[in-house]
């Protein structure tokens, strides 16, 4: 609760610096800039070509052209949107810096708020390539969703930000043996988000499961708006309420698993 | 529920020893200490990393605490510091509860320590320009310079921090660990891993830092010259608890000894200190 108490005051000068670190990093660091691209870039040539043979043997690929790189594209910006959030907050595990920001006047709230901003950045420098290949590869333009794109982003960088605080969370409590969990955790959403095939294929018990998550609501959005030309308003409002409750639940659980790391000492050591 | 432990009197701070240090009267009433700490303890499951740790470091002294690997000197300074959290006792720093009230003294206390680096691929001037954003420095190019100055770091200010040398990485530390001119700065083992000269160096800046800011400073140490030539105050852990607290010279005349390495070697092997018994 004390720690709770401690937000009230949001220093955006201090969020400032920490992104500045971040910034300084990227730009010090080719290879970590050609990370940022190089597997969004890999990821929609692929799909897209694959997208193209399914359209030419398949009347309802045909009819529904771009599914299946908009999902690609939406799936990458839940998959980077959380991996950017996670890889900043990790660079202070590998570079043993977190015990000095802990010790500094930095608030939690004004960490996570940083590596939140980095990861629309870190976002956007992988994503923005990525459509413009779609555009000039496969003549599919993402900007042309329009305004439901807003709504399928917002849903799906906050779900990205939630599961990003949660597993940042765990690593703190955890040190750098738990960073495996990063790298994997959001392609456990993925069979169950839907983001290939509609809801509708699981099975009914499954499908439960499914609508628990913001993803879901999102993948099914864009399938409705690309092959039905409907916007389905309902399914962001829904996916959003369920955004507020995941987002809630992991800033509270990555406050405790903070609380949980001093109680074990694991700040001053951050290894293994 | 447990009632929260009590701030000791002071008759009741010296551990071990009937008579009260002047060290320890010179803290002052409580509440106005650097430091003040009260039937700290930290259990790691069944291990008593700290048992029942108090004492009180007036403002503006230098006190080393000494004792052997897992004696309990990092996790004392890490809870003063609220990295950790003790399993029970009272830390209260600059007069504030912590880490209830760590927002009211972050920003004015610092420190450095071994288990902690600066980012390797950032600059010297980069890492300094961060750290000074955070504690919120004024005139912060300025200030950078100044340290630069000081701290001999002028011609390495735009090189990666993991380009330099473990002294050159100890001078920036400690350049960050300034940076917002502390009242407090605690530092654990501030000069390990240190050739003599640049050991020496830092010492002699640390001293002069303390006279002009008229700073408190608390340093965990194996070396004992360092303690010998710093420190007003030594506190000598073992096994987690405290077993000697005074002045450097009052504790070399209690176990008979001109160094406070035969002191450190007598309380590591459990020879006790003359007019005390087991």
């Amino acid at each position: 609760m004390s720690e709770l108490a401690t937000h009230r005051a949001i220093s955006a000068h201090r969020i400032q610096a920490m992104v500045l670190r971040y910034w300084y990093l990227l730009m010090s660091s080719w290879p970590r800039l050609l990370e940022l691209i190089y597997w969004p870039a890999l990821q929609i040539i692929t799909w897209g070509f694959l997208q193209n043979y399914i359209a030419q043997n398949d009347g309802f690929f045909a009819r529904a052209g771009g599914t299946l790189i908009g999902a690609v594209i939406l799936w990458d910006i839940l998959f980077r949107g959380q991996l950017g959030f996670s890889i900043s907050f990790l660079e202070e595990m590998w570079a043993r810096n977190l015990g000095n920001l802990m010790m500094s006047p930095l608030k939690p709230i004004e960490f996570l708020i940083a590596l939140m901003i980095m990861s629309l950045v870190r976002l956007a420098i992988g994503v923005i390539p990525m459509t413009l290949l779609a555009l000039f590869f496969f003549d599919f333009n993402f900007f042309a969703i329009g305004l439901p794109l807003i709504a399928f982003f917002c849903n799906l960088i906050f779900t990205s930000w939630s599961i990003g605080i949660f597993v940042s969370g765990l690593v703190l409590r955890n040190g750098l043996g738990a960073e495996s969990i990063v790298w994997t955790l959001m392609f456990g959403l993925m069979p169950l988000a839907c983001v290939y095939y509609p809801v509708a294929v699981l099975p009914t018990w499954l499908q439960t499961i499914a609508w628990t998550l913001p993803p879901t609501y999102v993948f099914e959005g864009m399938r409705a708006l690309l092959i039905d030309h409907i916007f389905r308003g309902d399914l962001m409002v829904w996916s959003l309420l369920i955004n507020a409750g995941l987002f809630a639940a992991s800033f509270a659980i990555f406050l405790a698993l903070l609380r949980s790391a001093k109680r074990v000492g694991s700040l001053l050591g951050g290894g293994e | 529920m447990r009632s929260p432990p009590q701030w000791p009197n002071e008759q009741a701070e010296m551990v071990n020893s009937d008579a009260m240090p002047a060290q320890l009267a010179a803290a002052g009433p409580v509440g106005s200490a650097a430091i003040e700490v009260a039937h700290l303890i930290k259990l790691y499951k069944t291990t008593r990393a700290v048992d029942d740790v108090t004492f009180r470091i007036a403002r503006g002294s230098v006190t080393g605490l000494l004792g052997g690997n897992g004696a309990g000197k990092t996790t004392t300074i890490a809870m003063i510091m609220g990295l950790v959290l003790p399993t029970s006792g009272r830390v209260r720093v600059l007069g504030h509860a912590m880490p209830e009230e760590s927002a009211e003294v972050l920003g004015r206390i610092n420190f450095e320590s071994p288990y902690v680096d600066m980012p390797m691929r950032l600059t010297v001037r980069q890492n300094l320009t961060i750290f000074g954003r955070l504690y919120a420095v004024k005139d912060l190019a300025e200030r950078i310079e100044q340290l630069a100055s000081d701290l001999d770091l002028k011609d390495l200010l735009d090189r990666a921090n993991g380009k330099l040398s473990a002294g050159q990485k100890t001078r920036v530390a400690l350049a960050k660990a300034l940076i917002n001119q502390p009242e407090l700065l605690l530092l654990d083992e501030p000069t390990a891993s240190l050739d003599p000269d640049t050991a020496d160096w830092v010492r002699q800046h640390l001293q002069d830092y303390r006279k002009r800011h008229d700073a408190t400073i608390l340093l965990a140490s194996h070396n004992m010259l360092e303690v010998e030539r710093l420190c007003d105050r030594v506190i000598i852990m073992k096994r987690g608890r405290i077993e000697d607290d005074d002045s450097p010279d009052q504790i070399m005349a209690r176990y008979n000894r001109t160094t406070l390495e035969d002191v450190f070697l007598d309380v590591a092997r459990g020879r006790m200190a003359e007019g005390t018994s087991s």
